[in-house]
């Protein structure tokens, strides 16, 4: 037994209780693998809820307390009427009443809409509910009560006059609400992709059948060829030189776009580019863009700011460390403690630098 | 060969990598044998085609040894953990510009242009998450299964490597591959239209046996759920069908050694011939039931829209597909004469049994040689003879599965589908080749 560390003896002694409650699993086979759960832990971790509702916790919520919950949890990425584009696509918009009576969004047929938003597509509201409950808001994902994700979905309802304002959304009504869901006829399970069993047989789809077919004609296929696209312009020099994404030796060479490279030979990744990444890899890029506002100002509002100012390094790498709003708005940025002293210091020097990629 | 031999005299040196712009000039104007020239100058050996006559006393690549035949090389264990050479260094993941708005939710991209074979190195496997990635402590992760099951049951790490295992290879895609081509051509190049696959050795254990030791229903229990353990704790509906199959997989194993945390370390769902949002990452929870969950993932994204206005749901499979990886867009030919087409071909539904190619655009079409091994719901290289005359060309290649699905033309998928489904496009690739030698992306009917 001297193998066997503290937590795992522990877990040893507690299972002894676990297995007399299911003494139904078949370790027979695989002995000493795997052990019952407790009720508590699939409680803890089974939070899904179905389009049938099996799963939905109890709880209530109106949008009045939705539009505060939203302001503070979900508006800075979103927009205040769940409209942004900024960090993705809209939530809210390209809905009408008649969609309401209907089920079928009338924009997805017409092409109307600039953008299809998420309630144009959505066809049930449990999958609101159960995507809210596990993971936003996006940086703090499963921080909100049963409750809380009852009123930020009535708020997000009413913003697609989906509920009226003084709506209480709650586990007893919600399935009313289903009822007047913009999509919610606006699916179809007629395809061949699903990889089960088809609908005859209790599966989804037609059991596999593809929906288009070509034939392996080898010789005089066709008359012509007609070429209907080609890169455009504007996306010729998109992707960066194209000549360093492909190798220096073999059959072909990378074409060269964008701006000439310098020709550095083989030096390693440049500073900035490691800074870039160290950016990257401790979640500032989450809320700055280099050039844009995301939930944080860009990297180029704050340099512009604070260029020139000899006491900007030392008074944003104390900011940064700490946290704190109210320079650039109401929303706070969270404490960076996660990142080294070092780091922080480099970053800063980086912005203020420009935080250029190379 | 014509303008073969070299002539010492007149090369012009220049980085080895990329053309200048007055050496695109020049390709442009018909001289293409500069290429060797300059490609002599900065580092001769790497670029001399191997038929150059030498003229006068030949090349320097062999006359003047260099360093590393000439000096002491490094030690052993230089590099623990082996990386790719130097020059390299263009063969990495890349985002495209400009697709999503944050990397916590975004896709970096394979460069299919530099690899050979069917295994994707790990370090070059695609990316795509929806809350960012972690590398999540092994000792700490555990798997729940739950729902219609005689008994819900945990297990830790230990207790998943200690039962018997499978290693398959198997290809992932991505259902949104060549998502941005739908309508018209957006990117320049194979990375970018066709990145979002890749094809590995999955090890670990049928999901099928931990379900058995649980006592699922299999009777009343026809669909799983998937979830994760990230921030996003993603979930998707995978039938039972294909659990029973045994080929869904359990796995912490890729590639010979651990998965990597961007590829869901330590553990993650292999769900063969499926698009890659059905094989979870950081994997921490089975639930047998009775319906399908219509998650945020099969109801809102991986829905492909009809011109109808309908979505198909629970669309999973990805069809027959291939691509030429060598010549494709972006890359310049060196000069007329031999080539070797190469490319990929893989199918959801079993084995590729054939490709074909074409390099006049679809008139005419020859088989491709499929290299071994072939596998099921794997990545299959194909590789065809080709002599270059210096005319413009158009290459494609076509895929054909065990099942007789032959991939189809842009015109006939959109034909059904439309322009906007943005999920499995698996249409013909056409790559132009225009007298300068440079390949570009186009859309042929
Ligand atoms: C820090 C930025 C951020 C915050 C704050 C945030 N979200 Fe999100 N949200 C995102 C991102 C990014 C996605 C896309 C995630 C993905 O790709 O899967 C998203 C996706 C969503 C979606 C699904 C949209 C779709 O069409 O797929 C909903 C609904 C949503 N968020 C609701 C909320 C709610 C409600 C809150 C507040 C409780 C919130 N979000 C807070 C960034 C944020
Ligand atoms: C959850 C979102 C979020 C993250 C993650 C985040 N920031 Fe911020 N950041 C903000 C917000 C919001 C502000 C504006 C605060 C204010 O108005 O005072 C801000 C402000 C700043 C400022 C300007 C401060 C000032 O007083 O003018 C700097 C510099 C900065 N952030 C750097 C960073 C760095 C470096 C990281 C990564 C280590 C990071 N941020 C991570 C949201 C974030």
């Amino acid at each position: 037994m001297s193998r066997f560390s503290k937590t795992l003896m522990a877990l040893f002694v507690g299972g002894a209780t676990m297995a007399a409650l299911a003494p139904a699993m078949a370790f027979d086979r695989y002995q000493g693998i795997g052990r019952p759960a407790t009720a508590s832990e699939v409680k803890a971790w089974d939070i899904d809820v179905r389009p049938d509702f099996v799963g939905l916790p109890k709880g209530r919520g109106t949008v009045d307390q939705g539009v505060e919950l939203w302001e503070t949890h979900c508006a800075s990425c979103h927009g205040a009427f769940g409209e942004s584009n900024e960090v993705f696509t809209p939530i809210v918009g390209g809905t009408t009443q008649d969609d309401i009576k209907t089920g079928r969004v009338k924009a997805l047929v017409t092409g109307d809409a600039p953008q299809r938003s998420t309630l144009m597509k959505v066809p049930t509201v449990s999958t609101l509910f159960d995507y809210i409950q596990r993971a936003m808001p996006w940086t703090a994902p499963k921080s909100l009560k049963p409750d809380e994700v009852y009123a930020i979905l009535a708020y997000i309802l009413n913003l697609a006059d989906v509920v009226p304002a003084d709506f209480e959304l709650s586990d007893e009504n919600i399935r009313e609400v289903q009822e007047r869901m913009p999509n919610r006829n606006g699916m179809t399970t007629d395809h061949g992709m699903w990889p089960g069993a088809g609908a005859a047989k209790g599966g989804i789809g037609n059991g596999g059948k593809p929906d288009v077919k070509n034939v392996a004609c080898m010789k005089d296929c066709k008359k012509e060829v007609q070429i209907v696209s080609a890169l455009p312009d504007y996306a010729q020099d998109a992707h960066g030189n194209l000549a360093e994404q492909n190798r220096p030796v073999g059959q072909t060479r990378g074409k060269q776009t964008g701006t000439p490279a310098e020709q550095k030979g083989d030096a390693a990744p440049s500073a900035a580019a490691a800074t870039l990444a160290l950016a990257n890899e401790k979640g500032c890029m989450a809320c700055h863009g280099v050039s844009n506002k995301i939930v944080g100002p860009g990297y180029n509002e704050i340099l512009a700011k604070y260029k020139g100012q000899t006491d900007a390094e030392a008074k944003l790498i104390a900011k940064v460390k700490a946290g704190g709003q109210g320079v650039w708005g109401a929303v706070p940025m969270p404490p960076q403690g996660h990142v080294k002293d070092e780091e922080i210091k480099q970053l800063v020097q980086w912005i203020l630098e420009g935080a250029k990629a190379q | 060969m014509a303008n073969s031999e070299l002539r010492l005299g007149r090369i012009r040196p220049a980085p080895e990598n990329f053309l200048s712009d007055e050496q695109i000039q020049s390709v442009k104007e018909g001289r293409r044998d500069f290429l060797r020239k300059a490609f002599l100058g900065a580092s001769a050996a790497m670029a001399v085609p191997a038929m150059a006559r030498a003229a006068g006393p030949g090349d320097p690549a062999i006359l003047n040894l260099p360093a590393w035949t000439t000096s002491l090389g490094l030690p052993v264990a230089a590099n623990p953990y082996g990386m790719p050479s130097k020059y390299e260094r263009g063969l990495v993941r890349r985002e495209s510009p400009g697709l999503t708005r944050v990397g916590g939710s975004s896709v970096a991209f394979t460069p299919l242009q530099g690899l050979f074979g069917i295994i994707t190195p790990s370090g070059l496997h695609f990316e795509r998450h929806h809350q960012g990635w972690h590398d999540v402590d092994p000792s700490q992760h555990r798997l729940m299964i739950n729902g219609m099951v005689k008994t819900n049951a945990v297990f830790t790490m230990d207790d998943l490597m200690r039962l018997p295992s499978v290693s398959r290879i198997h290809f992932i895609e991505c259902g949104a591959n060549t998502g941005m081509e739908w309508g018209n051509v957006a990117v320049p190049t194979v990375q970018y239209s066709h990145g979002m696959l890749s094809c590995s050795e999955f090890t670990g254990v049928p999901l099928k046996a931990i379900l058995d030791m649980c006592g699922a229903d299999y009777k009343k229990g026809r669909f799983i759920l998937a979830e994760g353990a990230d921030g996003s704790s993603m979930t998707r509906t995978i039938p039972m069908e294909m659990v029973e199959s045994g080929e869904v997989l359990v796995a912490y194993g890729m590639n010979g050694e651990m998965l990597r945390p961007e590829n869901g370390y330590p553990l993650r769902l292999v769900v063969p011939g499926v698009q890659g949002v059905s094989w979870v990452k950081w994997l921490r929870r089975i639930e047998v039931g009775d319906k399908p969950w219509g998650a945020k993932d099969e109801a809102v994204h991986y829905i492909d829209l009809m011109p109808d206005g309908l979505h198909r749901q629970y669309s999973s499979v990805q069809e027959c597909k291939s691509v030429i990886t060598t010549p494709s867009g972006g890359q310049i030919l060196l000069d007329k004469g031999f080539y070797n087409i190469s490319g990929m071909a893989w199918s959801g539904r079993g084995k590729v049994t054939r490709v074909d190619v074409s390099v006049d655009g679809g008139i005419n079409w020859r088989p491709a040689r499929l290299e071994t091994p072939v596998l099921s719901k794997a990545v299959t290289r194909f590789n065809v003879d080709w002599v270059w005359d210096g005319k413009p060309a158009i290459l494609q290649s076509r895929a054909v599965d065990e099942t007789g699905y032959v991939q189809p033309s842009y015109g006939q998928l959109r034909a059904v589908r439309g322009t906007k489904s943005i999920y499995h496009n698996n249409a013909i690739q056409s790559w132009k080749v225009v007298e300068s030698g440079e390949v570009s992306n186009v859309q042929v009917l």
